[in-house]
């Protein structure tokens, strides 16, 4: 399978167990949202993912590549919108985007025209001269997103992106993300809020280092998500 | 936010980009030096610390110590001439903690992560973000000196050229030094620690204000201390070279820290061992 494979990850903090032999296929093409209250492990899957550190046991597979045994071609094949912002504030738009792009080994014109049509997709074309320190909190993610999707990777990882978001700039840009599932790439989107889940997408709910539910969002939720959930993680509790 | 879903997804038949080691070092070279030309004040803050040191403590103390004739002068010289080798070395102690602050900040803000997470091997990350630094404080080395040139303190022409390879050497040691210290650091808070417990201390445990012989006639013990200091070494391979000589143990003990500092920095960023796997 070419999407995101994880399988029986477990990992500790010292004597905390953050995470708890997780397992997760998320096949490609499929917006599969990671959902769990805070502290549930989501960060530490993440850090584990984009390989900032490594599991204690289990293993990752991102588009067919074995992330300890080929950790450059998985970490290509990656597209990673962090939780905290990782823009250059000082620099422009352009420069934070070109600089994104020489990590993954494009320059020159091919790097120039590829940053341009990530912000053209995005709708932030005209700001590629602006300083990124200008930008509002809305703008800067739709920026990390089209700067994770120049190299043009199979898996999309999000961290909890919507994060301190003003309403209608989280539904846009959750919006966008399905759209992006939608002509094939494999997303993985961590939250903790339900109104970003879509009934026909793939959920996972993670609640203190292991996965309590894993499949349609429609079928584990049912009329309503979001008092399913509470009663799962209170009855987990 | 009007946006149109286009495809993203690579054709099974598109060759995606491979990492090019020398484009992210290119890259990531522009990136400081943008960095650094964007904060204005990073060169008047870091030129101002050495130049007090020179105009007033330098010309406070010039009567009171007499220096005698040491390698590699040939004559007696004045202390503002003996102390502007050490204020360079300075200047690149300083850059290289700074460079380690800025890592750590980098790592709670989160570009280290966006840099970590590039598909190419982390020790050359690493190195690329070391040569980045140390590039700024070489150049703020020389704006120093040439600052030291303006207010009278000449060294020979040749010696300015033979300085660079010795500069470099050693803003490389101090820079890996950084790197060791910020993959330690759990907090940028912790940072005042780093400037009590490694700065200072290096920095006056060394030659760089007085030469070793005056420290061992106030204690034999501390004047052992300062030898074993690396950064002394690096002082010394900065004042030699300034006058086109070589100093082999200066050398040595400099390029010997540098590999050690650097192996461990790798060590400590290490994804499997060090410092990222013990912290989510």
């Amino acid at each position: 399978m070419a999407g995101l494979k994880i399988e029986g990850i477990t990992h500790d903090w010292g004597a905390r167990r953050a995470l708890d032999t997780v397992t997760l296929a998320v096949e490609p093409g499929r917006f599969c949202a990671l959902l769990g209250p805070n502290g549930a492990g989501k960060s530490t899957l993440f850090g584990l993912l984009t390989r900032l550190f490594v599991p204690q046991s289990g293993r990752i597979e991102v588009a067919g590549h074995d992330l300890a045994r080929e950790p450059r071609a998985a970490l290509t094949q990656m597209g990673v919108v962090f939780q905290s912002s990782t823009l250059d504030l000082d620099l422009t738009v352009r420069r934070n985007l070109l600089y994104f792009a020489a990590l993954h080994g494009l320059s020159g014109k091919d790097a120039e025209h590829r940053a341009m049509a990530a912000l053209e997709r995005l709708g932030m074309a005209e700001r590629a001269g602006e300083r990124a320190g200008a930008l509002n909190g809305g703008h800067r993610r739709r920026m990390e997103i089209a700067r994770a999707l120049i190299h043009r990777p199979k898996v999309l990882l999000l961290d909890e992106p919507t994060v301190g978001l003003d309403a209608a700039s989280r539904a846009a840009i959750v919006s966008h993300v399905h759209d992006l599932a939608t002509d094939g790439l494999t997303v993985l989107w961590a939250t903790h809020l339900v109104d970003e889940v879509h009934a026909d997408d793939r959920l996972a709910i993670l609640h203190r280092g292991r996965i309590l539910a894993d499949g349609e969002a429609g079928v584990i939720g049912g009329d309503n998500l979001s008092t399913r959930f509470l009663s799962m993680t209170k009855e987990a509790a | 936010m009007s946006v149109d879903a286009v495809s993203i997804a690579p054709p099974e038949t598109e060759r995606l980009p491979r990492a090019r080691p020398f484009v992210a070092l290119v890259a990531i070279l522009q990136r400081e030096a943008l960095r650094f030309l964007g904060q204005k004040g990073r060169l008047v803050a870091a030129l101002v610390r050495p130049l007090v040191w020179l105009f007033v403590f330098a010309a406070g103390f010039r009567a009171a110590l007499g220096l005698s004739i040491t390698p590699p002068y040939q004559t007696y010289v004045t202390y503002e001439i003996y102390i502007v080798p050490g204020l360079t070395g300075m200047i690149l102690l300083f850059n290289g903690m700074q460079s380690s602050l800025s890592l750590v900040y980098d790592r709670e803000m989160g570009s280290m992560r966006l840099l970590l997470t590039a598909p190419l091997p982390r020790w050359w990350l690493l190195f690329c973000r070391l040569l980045a630094g140390s590039l700024i404080s070489i150049l703020q080395a020389y704006a120093f000196l040439a600052i030291a040139w303006l207010y009278g303190i000449r060294f020979p022409w040749i010696g300015y050229v033979t300085a660079l390879p010795a500069l470099a050497l050693a803003a490389l040691m101090l820079g890996a030094l950084g790197l060791l210290l910020s993959s330690l650091i759990r907090q940028l808070e912790n940072f005042a620690g780093v400037m009590n417990f490694v700065i200072f201390p290096m920095f006056f445990l060394s030659s760089a204000l007085y030469p070793l012989w005056k420290m061992a006639e106030a204690s034999p013990f501390l004047r052992d201390l300062c030898a074993a200091n690396p950064f002394t070494h690096a002082v010394e391979l900065i004042r030699f070279a300034l006058y086109a000589k070589g100093n082999l143990l200066a050398f040595g003990v400099t390029t010997g820290a540098f590999v050690l500092f650097a192996a461990a920095a790798v060590w400590g960023y290490d994804p499997a061992r060090g410092f990222t796997a013990r912290k989510a």
